[in-house]
């Protein structure tokens, strides 16, 4: 119903033109605005979603642009052919740049992409194969079946409709596996990272995607204008599409449509009018921007869209008969996780010392200790989120030291965090559902063109009883945001149970609790056990530690000062002095 | 190419080099304090070096006047953030408004007296420099607690900002400063232009003095301490919003020194900054932001690249060097652990 009414607006848009009734103006205004939404679509993944900036879009549009137009006049290719290869040419000119920058922090991608579009400029202005800065003309119109397009109102049609396909696959990539991976890389990137979506290749995904509509709408430029050269794809250029994401709402898809159309309107006014008012030959429209651009990210830095139309999360029908097959759960006391003389330096400061214990399937282990004792550190050796500095760490009896955290993710360990790694802005089950990334298979293509619809459909039914299981069904729809912190704890342990682990690692699962979910929670954790999982956890409420753990492992500065049932570790003199001080 | 002039290309670069290498040090200095990557670090060159040659011409520069609202700006904005607690008025009037009310004045008296190349260099620095602290009231205190890349877009958006004002205040024009020295020395096969020692002798005296600044004095330390860790220099009483703005003022300066240094050697559009900048970048990224000596040397190692590139193909000098960013991040990528989350 929703999806015909839009349909029919789009059908609308496009036959507006053909009428002959909108001036020329508009409808090239009406171009321009639907090749920059094109873009900034990409910068929606990939500052909004990703967290990342680029200040090389427009040079990527170029990489697009120059294909088509030297495959066209060179080649003589028809231009639909050259489309498949302006993209391919903007992703692989994205890929290298990706590779060498992405596994630094995020400003040496922007810097990378700002020093290189400077160079491109350069390199397209003085090489004699792009035509030099005064760059290639007669680009061939784009024709379908036999109809020519080369006259603007007609060419429309062919933006509008690569606008209208580019916002839906963007919306079916950002709704799925590998885009909850994506958008895990604000504020969820570790956890996203121990649930088996390495955080590395989900920014280079929202990179080489940003590059692929750039590519797209290079070649939409190209036979638009019918004419290339340097300026369109410059440095000062790509900061126009930043300035329109981030005016129109770099979080949103149809912010991506808001700021282009804003943009683009705005500067054509200011071109026309402040002149008039300044007599003065001068860019104002430059400072204008500069100073409309400092205005927005000090006063409303998630831009014009979230305050137009307050998207809410939409509630997900889900069909909970679907399953997911489930691993093997070895049998109850199988020896499942081993530290060894596990060593973790910082600089002078020894955070584990020699720590060896294990735990085994079907077992409670409990790790205390007073703060700063090394118990989070070593979870996060455990899960290969950091690295130790000496020592050996086994999995079922196989080393394991120095893989990264996806690479235990698959292993079957899960994990929560003590301090709590969610996405703010995504719904609950959604995620819950982050936990089953392992269990799904679906690729970035599939996700575009919705064919990963049966997958998505069994992974929620494993989120939304995950969720069941935790009790927190009823806020599945609610921003993960919203909730009390002590259920945000709760919602890490539905995560981590999403990925059908053998070793659950809690950490702190109880603190913000109230005592009845506390209960809620020892019963949950005692029917795991029963099922056959391996738990570790760190607590510091001892009482709820006590009654649960099988085993105690008690540390302090960093070493093991006792091991032992809860009983005996409970009357340890050592453990005594550790939390209460030697008596006087 | 024979090994002499191979020498003269060497000779050219450290000339540039040493200009590059001060703007990293500032470029650094202004990062690992206050996380901005000051992006419009070469228009403050380009604007010192246009300051400095319509002065030593005998005109007034319209820069004064871009000083005296940059100052205005600030002070309504430091006025406004104030406005709760209600102290501190008499500090931001005086640190906002007293160098365009020491400086414009002093500039509309001097400068058709045709004051000369000291007093015109002295000048062109007053009013440059101050600009740096302006700014950042202006624009980046606000954005304190903003990701580091929020305050990369407002650095650009400041960049576009100052381009589009440089080009009414200074014109499409180019100018060429006038040299501080017209001796050259002959040193084996080279000739040495008397600029060309100025501008190391410059340079070096402002790296002992910064050298100096930093290890020696409380507020140097104090800066130090707030790049390492803000939070705690916080704690410890180092106001973050303070250190932040001195490394503005002394970026500023620093930028504003390379500009009239650099005014000699070759003609300054009031666009041309944004290169400069670019190539103290281009270094201070080869020392990950962070480190000064890393910088430096990249920084003359820029400057050699840009000048044995403009002899050989000099239409690809900028891809050249611009270019070479890439295997500079790949190394660092390589060497480097890799960086799973940012703030």
């Amino acid at each position: 119903m929703k999806r015909g009414l839009w349909l029919l607006f789009l059908l609308a848009w496009l036959a507006a033109p053909l009428l002959g009734i909108v001036p020329p103006f508009w409808i090239s205004l009406a171009n321009t605005i639907g090749i920059a939404t094109v873009v900034v679509l990409g910068l929606v993944v990939l500052t909004g979603v990703g967290g990342m900036t680029s200040f090389g879009q427009a040079s990527l549009m170029g990489f697009g642009a120059y294909t088509t137009a030297l495959l066209n006049t060179s080649l003589h290719l028809s231009p639909w052919i050259a489309l498949p290869a302006s993209i391919a040419a903007s992703v692989a000119a994205a890929l290298t740049l990706g590779a060498v920058t992405l596994r630094l922090s995020s400003q040496y991608l922007a810097l990378a992409t700002l020093a290189w579009s400077v160079s491109l400029f350069y390199l397209a202005g003085n090489l004699d194969l792009t035509g030099r800065y005064d760059g290639i003309p007669a680009i061939p119109a784009v024709s379908l079946f036999n109809i020519n397009l080369a006259a603007p109102e007609k060419f429309f049609v062919v933006i509008w409709v690569s606008v209208a396909l580019a916002m839906l696959a963007t919306a079916n990539l950002l709704d799925s596996r590998v885009g909850r991976a994506m958008r895990a890389l604000r504020g969820g990137a570790i956890a996203a990272a121990s649930c088996g979506a390495p955080p590395a290749q989900a920014k280079l995904l929202a990179f080489l995607y940003a590059a692929a509509l750039a590519g797209w709408a290079g070649w939409l430029y190209a036979h638009l204008q019918r004419a290339v050269n340097p300026t369109p794809f410059s440095f000062a250029a790509s900061t126009e599409y930043l300035l329109m994401a981030v005016l129109g709402g770099a979080g949103h898809i149809g912010g991506a449509l808001l700021g282009a159309a804003i943009f683009t309107l705005l500067n054509d006014r200011l071109q026309s009018f402040l002149p008039l008012l300044i007599p003065t030959p001068g860019n104002f429209e430059l400072v204008a921007f500069g100073c409309l651009m400092l205005v927005l990210l000090q006063t409303a830095p998630e831009g014009l869209w979230p305050h137009l139309f307050r998207p809410r999360p939409q509630p997900r029908p889900i069909d909970e008969t679907l399953a997911l097959p489930r691993r093997n759960i070895p049998p109850p006391g199988t020896l499942l996780l081993e530290s060894i003389a596990l060593t973790r330096r910082f600089g002078g400061l020894v955070a584990v010392d020699a720590l060896s214990f294990s735990a085994c399937a079907g077992e409670i282990v409990g790790v205390i200790g007073p703060n700063g004792a090394g118990k989070s550190t070593i979870f996060n050796l455990l899960t290969g989120v950091d690295q130790p500095s000496a020592g050996q760490i086994k999995f079922r009896s196989e080393e394991i030291t120095g893989s990264n955290a996806a690479a235990i993710a698959e292993l079957g360990i899960a994990r929560s965090f003590q301090h709590v790694q969610l996405v703010a802005g995504m719904s609950v089950i959604e995620n819950v559902c982050l936990g089953a990334h392992l269990r799904g298979h679906a690729g970035p293509l599939r996700a575009l063109l919705q064919l990963d619809c049966a997958e998505e459909a069994a992974l929620f039914a494993e989120a939304m009883r995950q969720l069941d299981r935790v009790g927190l069904r009823q806020h599945a729809d609610r921003p993960a945001g919203s909730l009390a912190l002590g259920q945000q704890r709760i919602v890490e342990i539905a995560r981590a149970l999403c990925l059908d682990p053998v070793m659950l690692l809690l950490d702190e699962p109880a603190a913000g609790l109230r005592h009845n979910e506390k209960e809620q929670l020892a019963t949950l954790l005692r029917q795991l056990r029963a099922e056959g999982l391996g738990v570790l956890l760190v607590e510091h409420d001892m009482d709820f530690v006590m009654q649960l753990a099988d085993r105690l492992v008690v540390m302090n500065f960093g070493a093991k000062l006792t091991e032992g049932a809860p009983e005996s570790v409970g009357r340890n003199p050592q453990v005594i002095e550790a939390y209460l001080g030697t008596a006087a | 190419m024979d090994a002499s002039i191979l020498l003269i290309l060497v000779q050219d670069g450290l000339v540039n080099g040493a200009i590059y290498a001060l703007l990293a040090l500032s470029l650094v200095l202004v990062f690992t304090v206050t996380r901005v990557l000051f992006i419009p670090q070469g228009e403050l060159v380009a604007f010192a070096a246009l300051t400095y040659s319509t002065l030593a011409e005998g005109h007034v520069p319209a820069s004064i006047f871009l000083l005296a609202g940059l100052g205005a700006t600030a002070c309504l904005r430091g006025l406004w953030d104030a406005r709760a607690t209600r102290n501190k008025y008499g500090k931001i009037l005086f640190g906002t408004l007293g160098p365009p009310a020491v400086v414009v004045p002093l500039t509309l008296w001097l400068a058709p007296r045709h004051p000369g190349l000291a007093v015109s260099a002295l000048l062109a620095v007053a009013t440059v420099a101050p600009m740096a602290p302006a700014l950042y009231r202006i624009a980046f205190a606000p954005l304190a607690s903003a990701s580091i890349l929020t305050l990369l877009i407002a650095a650009v958006s400041v960049r576009f900002a100052m381009v589009g004002i440089g080009l009414v205040i200074f014109g499409p024009e180019g100018t060429r400063g006038i040299g501080f020295s017209d001796a050259f020395f002959t040193v084996g096969p080279l000739t040495i232009p008397g600029q060309a020692i100025w501008i190391w002798i410059v340079t070096f005296a402002l790296m002992l003095a910064l050298a100096i600044f930093f290890g020696r004095t409380l507020i140097g330390r104090a800066l130090r301490a707030t790049a390492i860790n803000r939070l705690g220099a916080q704690l410890v009483g180092i106001p973050a919003e303070g250190a932040g703005r001195l490394a503005f003022t002394l970026a500023g300066a620093i930028g504003a020194i390379s500009g009239v240094l650099v005014a000699p050697l070759t003609t300054i559009y009031y666009d041309t900054g944004f290169l400069i900048g670019l190539k103290g970048f281009v270094a201070a990224i080869a020392g990950g932001l962070v480190g000064y000596p890393a910088a430096v040397i990249a920084a003359l190692a820029v400057g050699i690249v840009e000048s044995v590139s403009s002899f050989w193909a000099s239409a690809y000098k900028e891809v050249i060097v611009f270019t070479a960013v890439l295997p500079v991040l790949l190394v660092r990528s390589l060497l480097g652990p890799p960086s799973e989350h940012d703030e």
